[in-house]
């Protein structure tokens, strides 16, 4: 194979980015485009899945991708994506986003982001070795019979699968910058499903991340599972009404998640936030909630360095104190509120602007909330009221009304009344998020470190529940 | 301009002696790849494998956006890649790789072996006769790329869509429309003599609006899609959807938030299909059988929803959105009849259902690209017409939820489903009365089933995305107006 055709980009030795640059300085000369940055990405990936003993589907992958972004002579700017790395490929991708620039958006046109070239955090992430597929899968089948035994009633792992990846990803511009990275991943998750007889069948799960398979904490994994899935097994239905409900770290981070676009200055521009650009300062929730982006919170396996556009990832303040405090930007949106693009952006025609991972607490010094849990302790006027435990949330996808406020979500969880614990058969939680964030009165516990970011038990007053009783 | 068709790309695997093209317009019709696949399926069969299958895809995608009276979004992506799959008895493993080259491919199909302790042989020894002829299905199609709306003339009409909305409603904060274009073309070739190549086309429209008016929000969208009509957005109206969405964002914008509880409920047609897709048709793919989430196993024959109800999924509707020639197994797909009067009929199956569960394959072996193996999955499902008018179902109740439009849903793992309603109304004394916005439908499917007793004269489809086990592919639901005699309504 000539070197006119080698991929800059293989599985064994990743991407190479002087490869990649020389070819686009030269392809874009060719066709007269002076203006242009690209964004790839390369990965390996091996997992497996197995079913009572037996391995189901093993699995591999090797996947490039780069997307290409030109600006022409107008100063429009026009994007094409593709998975074909080869010289052909990259020519194709380049005159396919210079056509595309023809119907670039002249009301606003990206531009480079002035921190593409400023120094990157330095993140611990040690690269691990991949395992062996068929360790993966005697990990895997260790893991589900050892989750089989803890109860008679599971009967399945319906939901199982032990992955690794191997990733590598950049940024380049016309202008010189060049941001690089590798990683190695893995990932671990088990859902199972119980069922008693003359009882209906219930499930739950959990999933675990490190940088290697063999860093997994995979008995963690099944413990958690186990926990989980049998403190569902005794359910009742739940009476429709108006509770005060305590949700889980996860779900908590999921609501949070769903709602996102509070914090998103490109969904601000856009119209459909429920925040405005004067809404900076004003009280969105209650003054002992803070919560902030850290993608370079070290509990965040595979963080990355730098954004779509090159931009560094920094921790960035969202509520303090209840208070909104800043929007996550891209280098757009950044320059139409005149601020400094905070490393949330992604590559695109349109570039997209989202969160990393949260952070969410109590703000330093405000007590947290403790004077509202007050009333739920023993003795006390509270304590015999029902609370509802929200462990999980399904259906994020469709019963979260991001730009209206609304949701209206299935969930599993627990009723806990009269010292009694009992899993609640099938509920759905409904409300405004903005009516949730002050009605919040406090935190419970240590903040858990989850997939998705870090958060306490966060107690909530107030939301309806329908319930099947 | 016209997006060019995709090409194959500078690594594309050619036979030996045989000219490198960095640009082959015939693509996956070139005969060359006939002794490619045949000897990578040779390869296989030699190292001891049951059935090899090679997946090669090329795909064209194009992603329009545009709000309130400007193009703000023109993403266009191209690709290739292929999925090889191993059987060794039941067991299978599956490598994909966007690398065509031929030390790529044969990479792959090592990768594969090895993952059921399998190795490549030195030499291919004579356990593979060969392809039979290629079935093309692609043969009128390999224009269709040429044939869509060029660049222009789709961000025209789009336009058009969003001018609409400005002309019909009122409160309006935010006007999109979108437009998706997915060209794909598929070769499937397996040791077991499939040897099939086809192309297919799915183009999508949608409108979408916010309207605001003080503390009061309501955000509604649109989508038409068609399979295989090149010039379909031409035919789309966008006044019609203008009106029609800009008329239900008025109604919702005040409405108040459903009450919760337990109510009969009627859901409209089109997209109300939503229901049985969620509650049943997931359940009876042959991908829950295998993994024990259906509570349906073993029930064929036997009852297992109300008598009034008969549910079909099939790849034949003319132009609808889960239409195909051929599954990506390279199977004719069928018209399977899933319920009939209430009887559980038949499993949807693709070839690894059929070897695990005994369920013979039903064309239904579908994936979204060659990075997913396929899985028995839905093509357009839906419920049968039954006697009834639509008013006699909501005449019916004495109160209860009408649910006009539906957002998306999704089953669990216990059979637990549920689904958003966009746009509800309250039945009273058998009449529709206020809007109310807001509803969660959960239920469980087998006892949701039994409930659905009454089906209106006038099925309809409307085309949808399903997002599963082999990724996100194109689907469409249906159902004439049906009536569920109770259903938990999640509300505030």
């Amino acid at each position: 194979m000539d070197t006119s055709t080698t991929l800059p980009c293989d599985g064994a030795t990743g991407l190479d980015a002087e490869v990649l640059r020389q070819r686009l300085e030269t392809l874009a000369s060719s066709e007269g485009i002076r203006r242009w940055d690209l964004g790839a990405s390369c990965s390996t990936d091996t997992s497996v899945q197995v079913d009572r003993g037996e391995p189901k589907q093993m699995k591999g992958a090797q996947r490039s991708a780069v997307t290409l972004r030109v600006w022409n002579e107008d100063g429009l700017v026009g994007i094409t994506s593709t998975s074909d790395l080869s010289d052909a490929g990259l020519a194709r991708a380049l005159t396919g986003a210079r056509d595309a620039s023809a119907f670039g958006n002249v009301d606003e046109i990206p531009e480079f982001s002035p921190l593409a070239t400023a120094p990157l955090p330095v993140l611990d992430q040690p690269l691990r070795p991949t395992l062996n597929i068929l360790t993966l899968l005697e990990t895997l089948k260790e893991a589900e019979r050892d989750l089989l035994g803890r109860h008679a009633a599971i009967g399945t792992v319906p939901y199982n699968g032990l992955a690794q990846r191997s990733s590598e990803r950049l940024y380049i511009n016309s202008d010189g910058a060049c941001r690089q990275q590798r990683l190695t991943t893995a990932s671990i998750y088990l859902y199972a499903r119980a069922e008693e007889a003359g009882r209906k069948p219930r499930s739950s799960g959990a999933v675990r991340l490190a940088y290697g398979a063999a860093d997994l904490d995979v008995s963690g994994c099944v413990d958690e599972a186990a926990e989980r899935t049998i403190a569902h097994l005794d359910y009742a239905p739940i009476r429709t009404g108006r509770y005060t409900c305590v949700f889980s770290p996860e779900a908590f981070l999921d609501l949070i998640g769903a709602f996102s676009s509070l914090f998103n200055a490109r969904a601000v521009l856009d119209g459909v936030s429920l925040s405005r650009r004067e809404s900076l300062g004003e009280p969105l929730a209650v003054p002992f909630l803070s919560i902030h982006d850290n993608g370079l919170h070290p509990a965040n396996i595979g963080a990355a360095a730098f954004d779509g556009e090159g931009t560094p990832t920094r921790r960035l303040t969202l509520l303090e104190g209840g208070v909104l405090r800043n929007f996550l930007h891209s280098e757009a949106t950044a320059r139409a509120f005149g601020v400094a693009p905070t490393g949330h952006a992604g590559m695109g025609a349109k570039v997209s602007v989202g969160p990393d991972w949260f952070e969410i607490g109590p703000t330093p010094g405000s007590g947290g909330g403790a004077s509202g849990l007050d009333r739920f302790a023993p003795g006390s006027a509270g304590e015999g009221q029902g609370l509802v435990v929200i462990d999980s949330l399904s259906a994020l996808h469709a019963g979260v009304k991001a730009s209206q406020g609304a949701f209206s979500l299935p969930f599993d969880g627990w009723l806990v009344q009269d010292g009694t614990v009992r899993s609640i058969e099938a509920a759905t939680v409904a409300g405004d998020i903005r009516s949730l964030l002050k009605a919040i009165i406090g935190f419970e516990g240590p903040a858990k470190v989850t997939p998705d970011g870090v958060c306490p038990h966060v107690w909530v007053e107030g939301l309806s529940i329908t319930g099947d009783a | 301009m016209v997006v060019s068709p995709p090409a194959v790309s500078g690594t594309a695997v050619f036979p030996q002696g045989s000219s490198r093209r960095t640009d082959s317009p015939a693509g996956l019709q070139d005969p060359a790849w006939r002794s490619v696949l045949e000897h990578l399926l040779a390869a296989g069969r030699s190292a001891g494998a049951d059935l090899v299958e090679v997946f090669l895809e090329r795909s064209d995608h194009l992603g329009l956006l545009a709000e309130q009276d400007a193009i703000t979004s023109v993403s266009p992506s191209f690709g290739a890649g292929a999925g090889l799959r191993v059987f060794l008895g039941e067991r299978d493993g599956f490598v994909s790789t966007n690398d065509l080259s031929p030390s790529g491919l044969r990479s792959a199909l090592e990768q594969a072996l090895g993952m059921l302790g399998l190795l490549l042989p030195v030499r291919t020894a004579a356990s593979f006769e060969g392809l039979p002829e290629l079935r093309d299905f692609a043969t009128s199609k390999n224009g269709w790329l040429q044939e869509c709306p060029t660049l222009a003339e789709a961000t025209s009409r789009l336009l058009e869509g969003t001018d609409r909305l400005l002309s019909h409603g009122r409160h309006l904060q935010v006007r999109r429309g979108s437009y998706a274009r997915d060209w794909q073309e598929v070769l499937v070739a397996a040791s077991d003599g499939t040897f099939a190549r086809d192309i297919r086309l799915h183009q999508s429209v949608g409108l979408n609006v916010l309207a605001a008016d003080g503390d009061h929000r309501a955000s509604l969208g649109r989508r038409y899609g068609t399979s295989d009509r090149p010039d379909d957005l031409r035919h789309w109206d966008p006044e019609v959807a203008a009106v029609d969405l800009c008329g239900s964002a008025a109604t919702m914008l005040h409405a108040d938030y459903v009450e919760a509880g337990q109510f009969p409920v009627v859901l409209a047609n089109r997209f109300g299909g939503v229901i049985f897709h969620e509650a049943c048709g997931h359940l009876l793919e042959t991908t829950q059988l295998e993994r024990g989430t259906t509570p349906f196993a073993d029930m064929v024959g036997q009852p297992i929803a109300h008598e009034a109800l008969t549910a079909i999924d099939e790849g034949l509707s003319d132009g609808a959105f889960g239409s195909l020639s051929m599954d990506d197994e390279g199977m004719e797909p069928q018209r399977t009849v899933l319920i009939e009067n209430g009887v559980l009929r038949r499993f949807l199956s693709d070839r690894a259902g059929e070897r695990r569960t005994g369920h013979p394959r039903t064309g239904s072996g579908r994936r979204q690209s060659h990075s997913f193996a396929a899985a028995s999955r839905m093509r357009n499902t839906y419920i049968a017409a039954g006697p009834h008018t639509p008013e006699e179902l909501i005449a019916s109740v004495d109160r209860g939820l009408y649910c006009k439009s539906m957002g998306g849903g999704s089953v669990g793992p216990t059979g637990q489903f549920n689904f958003a309603v966009e746009e509800g109304y309250l039945i009273e004394n058998g009449a529709l009365t206020r809007p109310v916005k807001g509803a969660t439908l959960i239920g469980d499917a087998k006892e949701v089933m039994p409930r659905i007793s009454m089906c209106a004269n006038d099925l309809e489809l409307a085309a949808g995305f399903c997002g599963s086990v082999s990724g996100s592919i194109f689907v469409t639901v249906g159902q004439p107006h049906i009536k569920v005699d109770m259903i938990t309504v999640g509300g505030r």
